[in-house]
């Protein structure tokens, strides 16, 4: 029966791609939708299964080349197919009224929501797949399709350039990847992933690192761990807004997953390999909301703060590993379930954050915030799902973004409570670390939703900017849903993540086991009954609020102005002034290029004032190494002359090379054997 | 529920020996003790006018931080008596959900789309990111000291024994009155009196705020002093009998109060831009009190 629902997975996704451009542009997007819910429906029902304790495998019989297939859904994959069947759902949905105005450009339609349903079948596939090859031809294929998605209005220059960018990374990190699934292959002869098990079990602890840590670094690319984040923020602001939500909610976390997929198989030593994590999490973490501050663009911001979050979920993971390797059980238990549950959590806030910026992008035709402003008077519905949103990504209780990082918080804190050596420094870094993380993402929020949809609009706007319609909206309260339902119920979550977590902690051979996460589980519940306990006596002070001031009179005037009552709208604060004191102080870390043209004459001219922030770790490791590269190979510019004769020649070479080699090589060969046996 | 009452009690009584303490140390009459209380009480009778370029969030936010504070104050313990809520972790609860009512705080003020307001809004977010790291090293040091990781479980187990472990008491009572300071923009971080918008923090975001919603706000700042108070308040408590223990509390408060009133008398506001220096101490004193901690417990040497 299960290998009917992938067959059933493989035939929607054909049909798709078969169908979707015999239709007329008004369908697209719906048909799109209806086959990626088709898809979603049919994987959703066997993760759900598997969570619920039954499980999968299925070996298909592969040709001499690849070896067996063998497909797998654990717990991990389940937890995982779900999260991305939920935000890719979402998404086309969000999509189908987000590309309305695109409609007369059909052949570049017809490919995007092609590619979209490529993009999805694949991360689904890279959830279940075992086999190495197979693996990373899947996993190029979500790459290009992903390319294809985001540089969907690819006349724009810098669109594509984003593209490009996201492309070679993307296939840097596959470089990395391929390294150590054929170093893995040439060693034990097989693709599949258990022979990583049996392979770094004979091994050294040492092998078993450097192995893991070519697989953390071809993997941080997808993630977006500092410093392998830097074509983020060029990527998600220049795709359309239902791709950046996905690709923020979902495709980035196929690093995390192939992490997790790999630690599950390394045989290593955990403390050096949790701390390592832990170490580039806190970092990331960290540089990633620095920098989301300074950012102008809205896109862009939020682009910064998926970094950020990346970095959340990576602490998480750091103290799962210590856990497993110091044998505590609690530790490894909490690490992961916060983790998991952030990674969950990050794709609902951040996908909604990135339709909300769609939905402005849509009515106000700009995403810079400095020219916004007053927004939510136009469109209270985005207001309210921003507002939301913001909370519940700054880890703001009664929201969802609290409870993982609460889990996480909990884990360093009993880390710190339980230490007996010097290990408690790394704990008390990563909660100096994460408290830092929260502050800065408050600072960030209320900028960007108090200056976007707050205050008076700060540029007359193109078009007088409206809601959006129901269609725009209804994704977005769906996700909104599940946030605040993650935020209430979040025991039922956790009770969830118990499978997938289980995988992990089953390594741990300690006599204290499962029942430490019941009190886990336990606690939870007193979070759900507080955060219902919170919106109740806030909804019971609104309404002592209203009947005490019914009666009294009520007035409106202008925001008091120091006796000014001009222009108001050029009065307020920017988001640039807003800042402006952290920039100071962050200036060290951040590369902050000014534009200015100050008073300086007795009969004032129009005065301005510009910042921009750039990233100083890509411009030092990035652009810098890209630079010397380039000169490098500039001097082999000769070669390409562009005369058709020389490229003719280049090819006769290059036979005879072919031809010529082998004999080469044996007349060597037999050399050497002549003089061994002189 | 010990706690929950006695903070609220305290909390009629705090502002009025604050202003008390300064009219003596500068040698005035000054109002009787209950006349901040009548200030707001008069307050919350009166009507409002709002500014016409301000939405719901300007409404909402008064109230959502005055239950915000009012659902902080739950988790604090008593001595041996937990807070109305209490579990594993409940001090994150208690920082986090503090957050969520100053970023309402904040956003309510850039409502007002005034150029003052947001001055304000800019500093208090970045002096409360600022602070949060030493409050979560702080109890993260106790955590460690007790082995214990709810605020209950943490205040009742800890004791004092060695010369270390005194001065880490001090050193933590020293971070919490300073930390409230920051906290609820009092001198020498900001000086909620200087009638000038531009040197302000808590009070210039506040500039719109009129009738019932001043009202809730002031109020929310005497129980959010309180609430500190009461904090400091659990180090000193041992073990004793409840009515000892609600002695100490008093004098506690009445002692912090009398302090935040010296300070504010004798003491100049810091220059705006050396704020961040100044509470980035408190980060770096927070370490001093975890070193200590970890030469007690042996762990370093």
């Amino acid at each position: 029966m299960y290998s009917n629902f992938l067959l059933l997975t493989l035939v929607i996704t054909l049909a798709g791609i078969i169908f979707i451009p015999l239709l007329p542009a008004g369908l697209k997007s719906r048909i799109c939708f209806l086959f990626v819910f088709l898809n979603a429906v049919a994987t959703s029902a066997l993760a759900v299964d598997v969570l619920s304790g039954n499980s999968f495998d299925m070996i298909f019989p592969g040709n001499n080349f690849l070896g067996n297939i063998s497909l797998r859904i654990d717990a991990l994959s389940a937890w995982f197919i779900l999260v991305i069947n939920f935000t890719a759902v979402t998404g086309a949905l969000y999509g189908i009224h987000y590309m309305k105005k695109y409609e007369e450009q059909k052949s570049n339609l017809s490919l995007h929501w092609i590619s979209y349903i490529l993009m999805h079948t694949s991360l689904l596939a890279i959830c279940c797949v075992q086999n190495s090859l197979l693996f990373l031809i899947i996993w190029e294929v979500m790459t290009l399709s992903s390319f294809v998605l985001v540089i969907f209005e690819h006349t724009k220059r810098a669109t594509l350039k984003a593209g490009i960018n996201f492309l070679i990374q993307s296939h840097i990190g596959v470089l990395f990847l391929t390294i150590a699934f054929i170093w893995i292959a040439s060693q034990t002869g097989s693709y599949d992933f258990s022979s990583i098990r049996n392979f770094t079990s004979e091994k050294s602890a040492l092998t078993g690192i450097i192995l893991f840590i070519c697989f953390f670094f071809g993997f941080a690319f997808k993630a977006g761990f500092v410093p392998f984040h830097t074509w983020l923020p060029y990527a998600h602001p220049v795709a359309p807004s239902h791709i950046s939500g996905v690709m923020s909610g979902i495709i980035i976390k196929m690093g995390i997953y192939g992490i997790l997929r790999m630690l599950f198989f390394i045989h290593t030593d955990f403390t050096f390999v949790g701390y390592f994590i832990l170490f580039i999490s806190v970092i990331s973490g960290i540089y990633g909301v620095m920098l989301a501050i300074v950012q102008h663009n809205l896109k862009k911001l939020l682009a910064y703060h998926s970094i950020e979050n990346i970095g959340i979920i990576g602490i998480g993971i750091g103290l799962g590993c210590i856990g497993i390797g110091t044998n505590n059980f609690l530790l490894a238990s909490l690490g992961f379930a916060g983790g998991l549950l952030h990674v969950l959590n990050h794709s609902l806030f951040k996908s909604l954050l990135f339709y909300c910026a769609g939905n402005v992008y849509l009515k106000a035709q700009t995403l810079n915030v400095e020219q916004l402003g007053g927004l939510i008077k136009r469109m209270p519905h985005t207001g309210i799902l921003f507002l939301l949103s913001a909370l519940a990504i700054c880890g703001l209780p009664p929201f969802n973004g609290f409870v993982s990082e609460f889990l996480i918080y909990s884990g360093l804190f009993k880390g710190i409570a339980g230490a007996e050596n010097i290990s408690v420094l790394s704990f008390v870094f990563s909660v100096l670390g994460l408290a830092l993380i929260g502050g800065l993402a408050l600072l960030c929020f209320t900028k960007a939703f108090g200056i976007v949809f707050l205050g008076t609009p700060r540029n007359s706007l193109s078009i007088e900017a409206q809601e959006v319609s129901a269609g725009n909206l209804f994704p977005m309260y769906l996700v909104l849903a599940l946030i605040i339902s993650i935020g209430i119920f979040p025991e039922f979550f956790v009770r969830l993540l118990s499978a997938p977590i289980a995988m992990f902690t089953s390594r741990i051979n300690s006599p204290m086991g499962i029942g430490v996460f019941d009190s886990t589980i336990n606690t939870m519940t007193l979070i759900g009954i507080c955060s219902a306990g919170f919106i109740l006596l806030c909804s019971f002070i609104f309404l002592v609020r209203r009947q005490i001031t019914r009666e009294k009179e009520i007035s409106f005037s202008s925001t008091w102005g120091c006796g000014y009552a001009g222009d108001a709208g050029r009065m307020q604060y920017t988001a640039n002034s807003f800042i402006r004191s952290y920039r100071k102080l962050a200036k060290p870390v951040l590369s902050i290029h000014k534009k200015e043209k100050l008073i300086d004459e007795i009969f004032p001219k129009p005065v301005f004032y510009e910042t921009h922030a750039e990233d100083k770790l890509e411009e030092k490791f990035i652009d810098t190494i890209i630079f010397l590269l380039k000169s490098f190979l500039n001097r082999f510019s000769f070669l390409q002359s562009g005369n058709a004769q020389h490229y003719v020649l280049y090819g006769v070479i290059f036979i005879l090379l072919v031809i010529f080699f082998p004999l080469i090589a044996d007349v060597i060969n037999s050399l050497f054997s002549f003089l061994k046996n002189m | 529920m010990p706690s929950f009452v006695l903070i609220i009690f305290a909390s009629l009584f705090f502002p009025g020996i604050i202003i008390r303490t300064k009219s003596i140390a500068s040698g005035r009459k000054g109002p009787e003790i209950f006349q901040p209380l009548k200030d707001i009480f008069r307050l919350l009778k009166k009507g409002a006018v709002y500014s016409k370029t301000s939405s719901i969030i300007f409404q909402i936010a008064p109230a959502i931080y005055f239950s915000s504070v009012l659902a902080a104050i739950l988790v604090v313990p008593f001595g041996n008596h937990k807070g109305i809520i209490s579990f594993e972790g409940d001090f994150l609860f208690f920082i986090y959900i503090l957050a969520l009512g100053k970023f309402f705080m904040i956003v309510s003020s850039l409502d007002t789309g005034s150029s003052f307001e947001g001055m304000g809004a800019s500093r208090e977010a970045l002096y409360s990111m600022l602070a949060e790291p030493a409050l979560f090293i702080l109890i993260g040091c106790f955590a460690m000291m007790t082995g214990k990781i709810s605020f209950a479980d943490l205040f009742s187990s800890l004791h004092f024994g060695s010369y270390i472990s005194y001065a880490i008491g001090v050193l933590g009572t020293y971070m919490l009155v300073m930390l409230a300071m920051v906290e609820n923009s009092r001198m020498p971080v900001d000086d909620p009196k200087t009638h000038l918008e531009l040197t302000m923090i808590h009070e210039v975001m506040i500039l719109d705020n009129s009738g019932f919603d001043l009202g809730l706000i002031l109020f929310t700042g005497n129980l959010k002093f309180a609430m500190y108070g009461a904090l400091i308040a659990n180090f000193f408590f041992g073990g004793f009998p409840i009515h000892i223990d609600i002695l100490i509390f008093a004098a506690t408060q009445i002692a912090f109060a009398i302090i935040i009133g010296l300070i504010e008398s004798f003491m100049a506001r810091f220059r705006m831009n050396h704020n961040p220096q100044f509470i980035f101490t408190l980060s770096s004193v927070a370490l001093l009190i975890f070193i200590g901690i970890l030469l007690m417990k042996n762990n370093l040497l």
